[in-house]
């Protein structure tokens, strides 16, 4: 590392992995994973803009109790593209394919991901899975729900279901590719000294991410597939009709799809692990209990699906169980909480972006965790259930957590990617736009509920008007917090000051080569000789030091 | 070098598991389904003809040991031989295919295929075995319905096997051509390795799938 130290800080390397070499091929055949993970960004940025235009048009109509603008077979295919759009084209993706894709080779130190060759061609299946969803949105769009129940969606929706399940499929296929090549990387690919002990947070929660990845999502796909042999050839496994049971398809459904839920928090919860104790310039509280609740959620979540289905007819034992179990996720969720707390007491703490953005999802997530609580209690759910303290609770955790985390972790690791840091005060303000905005938005929609609203209705009665309008004021301040990040950073490309090999001062090994990384991310092997996040140790002199 | 084809092993049987998992998801729904109307499962089940799917068996069994032989040709080297058992490999496969369209053919002439689309579902030969078993007409009636749903899990789950048969032969010609180009030897024949884990998993799902839709109470408890 001799070389690099005596370059002096804030330029940018001569050569790097954006100006190795040019075009459209370089791009579109590259098997660095810095430029897949860019290749994502772009991809899903533009997914996640078209899903939120869906997200302000429900918002708009649900201005007034009869709806503003959509008939109510129009508002039911908003609010099924809005939720499969998210979900499975944003969300799932999100932190793993854009952030962890970049950065989770350069923190153990390897030269690229296990496979690099499937990691492009997750890339290029997801694209195709987006191309599908699209064409189901432009040629009519889906009306089911994100979750594709039986039989409303097997035999009595006259929509383009098959094309949106088969997108649904590919990008599932995109996610088992990247999770799997994750876990080999993480298995094989460590560098030298880099044990499991010393691996940062985020490859943990990545790692258990993975887990979750390859072991649920082949079974969506599988139901899927079952749904589209119903749909297409009336192959019924859950068609009342022939004997089947329309529960059963919940039941896989949920299998999945509650793990995912833990696919949509675990890498954001990641993300916070880096930024708490990079801003907070301590270790972070409790290592191991950190790292290892990732690992108990993940097995967690796979014990729980039925909670999605108290009302569904379950038995009152199975019901019981899940309930239990269900509660059971609290205690690693609440673990990581108490850590990062426990991380910035007594700490020298610096309000910079992502800090700000870590501080938001550590309140926004224990308000979506506790009320999780409420939904996994029996005698609750039945009262709330279906309504809008759901849909509160969920974008509490999907949108105050992760796009938080996601938001966060662009902003924390921008520098490494693109060589360039952000303009401060605007990303500053951006931050605290999104989270006023979000807070109105959703927290309204917990009173709402829980008077009793339902989700997925076009009309409402009228005394829940004046917090619906609230919610959809609430959402446009929103909406202004997301477009500022997409036109700063765009902004920053070209005219954001030279950010240096590390600005935030921060331990990692992705910190210790330039910015942006060389191709192949290290001049040399790194050798790692001490734990993560060594802040505030006699090391840290030596970290500031060494560029 | 080592590293890399220890990689690329570790990440065949982390996708292995995938598939495990997929078929699981339909595996646990055969079980509801089996445990929920055995009678029909049963029914369903003796109608179909088992030497075609003993014959199969055989042929995937017959295709693994070929499969392995390509390995350790490659492993020693010897491209003539992994060229002869690749190409028997496919062979093995093929056969099978072909059977299986045999056995499909028959279904569809018995009227066993289910599904609302051709609306040619129509188990009258059940029906008939059911009354000379002894079973009432309306209780031979209603497992003669029950069988229908049978019949979407046989054809689902052989489908669904059958797909990847087709994906293995195409793995299996691109190994092929590999192969001619003399690409493998002693220092690097992973593919090869990889090629034949993803084969022999498939055969396993076979050996599953035989018994599960092929031999429910035969004998009806007489050994």
């Amino acid at each position: 590392m001799s070389t690099v130290a005596q370059t002096p800080e804030r330029v940018m390397p001569d050569r790097h992995y954006l100006n190795d070499n040019y075009g459209i091929r370089s791009w579109l055949l590259t098997k660095d994973h810095k430029r897949i993970a860019i290749l994502y960004l772009i991809s899903i940025s533009v997914v996640f803009f078209i899903a939120g235009i869906f997200a302000s048009l429900i918002r708009l109509h649900l201005l007034t109790p009869n709806g503003a603008l959509f008939t109510p077979d129009t508002y039911n295919k908003m609010f099924t593209m809005h939720g499969v759009m998210m979900v499975f084209f944003f969300l799932v993706p999100s932190v793993p394919a854009v952030l962890g894709n970049f950065v989770i080779p350069l923190m153990v130190g390897a030269k690229d991901l296990a496979f690099p060759k499937i990691n492009l061609m997750s890339w290029y299946i997801y694209i195709v899975g987006v191309t599908f969803a699209m064409a189901a949105i432009v040629s009519g769009g889906v009306d089911t729900g994100w979750t594709f129940y039986t039989p409303l969606s097997s035999g009595f929706l006259h929509t383009n279901v098959i094309v949106m399940v088969v997108g649904v499929i590919f990008a599932g296929f995109s996610s088992i590719f990247t999770g799997l090549n994750f876990i080999v990387t993480v298995h094989r690919m460590r560098a030298p000294g880099l044990t499991w002990g010393r691996l940062p947070l985020m490859v943990w929660s990545n790692y258990a991410t993975s887990l979750i990845m390859i072991l649920a999502t082949p079974v969506l796909a599988i139901t899927l597939i079952l749904l589209g042999l119903e749909r297409g050839f009336h192959i019924g496994i859950f068609d009342p009709k022939l004997g089947g049971d329309p529960v059963l398809f919940q039941h896989m459904f949920w299998f999945y799809s509650h793990p995912a839920v833990y696919i949509m928090i675990l890498p954001g919860m990641g993300v916070i692990s880096e930024i708490i104790p990079c801003f907070s310039r301590k270790r972070i509280f409790g290592y191991s209990f950190v790292a290892f609740s990732s690992i108990a959620i993940a097995v967690f979540g796979f014990v729980v699906w039925a909670h999605h289905m108290f009302v569904a007819g379950i038995s009152v034992y199975s019901a019981m169980v899940f309930s239990l179990l269900s509660y059971a996720v609290a205690i690693p969720s609440a673990v990581k909480v108490f850590n990062w707390t426990a991380t910035m007491y007594k700490g020298s703490i610096s309000m910079d972006t992502p800090m700000l953005y870590a501080m938001g999802f550590i309140g926004l997530f224990t308000i979506g965790g506790l009320t999780g609580l409420f939904l996994a209690a029996l005698g609750l759910d039945v009262h709330i259930h279906d309504t809008y303290f759901v849909i509160a609770h969920f974008h509490f955790i999907m949108v105050g957590g992760m796009v938080m985390a996601y938001l966060g972790g662009i902003h924390f690791w921008w520098p490494k990617m693109t060589g360039r840091l952000y303009p401060e005060a605007v990303a500053k303000l951006a931050a605290l736009i999104t989270f006023i905005g979000f807070n109105l938005t959703f927290f309204p929609q917990f009173v709402l509920g829980y008077l009793g609203q339902p989700r997925r209705y076009a009309i409402y009665a009228p005394e829940f008007q004046v917090l619906n309008v609230l919610s959809t004021a609430g959402a446009s301040v929103l909406a202004v917090g997301f477009i500022l990040p997409a036109l700063y950073l765009t902004w920053s490309l070209k005219y954001g000051e030279v950010a240096g090999d590390n600005p935030w001062r921060a331990t990692g090994l992705e910190w210790q080569t330039t910015s942006p990384p060389p191709t192949h991310n290290f001049h040399e092997t790194p050798v790692v000789t001490t734990e993560a996040y060594h802040y505030g140790s006699e090391s840290e002199e030596e970290v500031r030091v060494v560029p | 070098m080592a590293q890399q084809k220890e990689a690329s092993t570790f990440g065949m049987w982390v996708f292995l598991v995938t598939e495990i998992m997929m078929f699981g998801g339909v595996f646990v729904a055969y079980m509801i389904y089996r445990l929920k109307y055995y009678e029909g499962f049963v029914a369903g089940s003796t109608s179909i003809d088992v030497t075609w799917g003993f014959i199969n068996t055989l042929v995937l069994i017959c295709s693994s040991l070929t499969m392995a032989l390509a390995v350790s040709a490659a492993q020693r080297g010897v491209v003539r031989l992994q060229k002869i058992f690749i190409i028997f490999t496919m062979a093995l496969g093929l056969v099978f295919l072909v059977i299986k369209g045999i056995e499909y053919h028959q279904k569809w002439v018995e009227h066993h295929v289910p599904g609302g689309t051709w609306q040619t579902f129509d188990p009258q030969d059940i029906h008939q075995d059911l009354i000379k078993e002894g079973k009432t007409p309306q209780a031979a009636t209603e497992i003669a319905h029950q069988t229908e749903i049978f019949f979407c899990f046989y054809f689902a789950m052989t489908g669904l096997h059958a797909l990847h048969m087709i994906i293995g032969l195409i793995l299996m010609t691109w190994l092929l051509l590999r192969v001619s180009r003399r690409e493998f030897g002693p220092d690097y024949y992973t593919p090869v390795e990889l090629g034949g884990l993803y084969w022999h998993f498939v055969d396993i799902v076979w050996i599953y799938l035989f018994p599960l839709l092929y031999l429910i109470n035969r004998t009806h408890g007489k050994i």
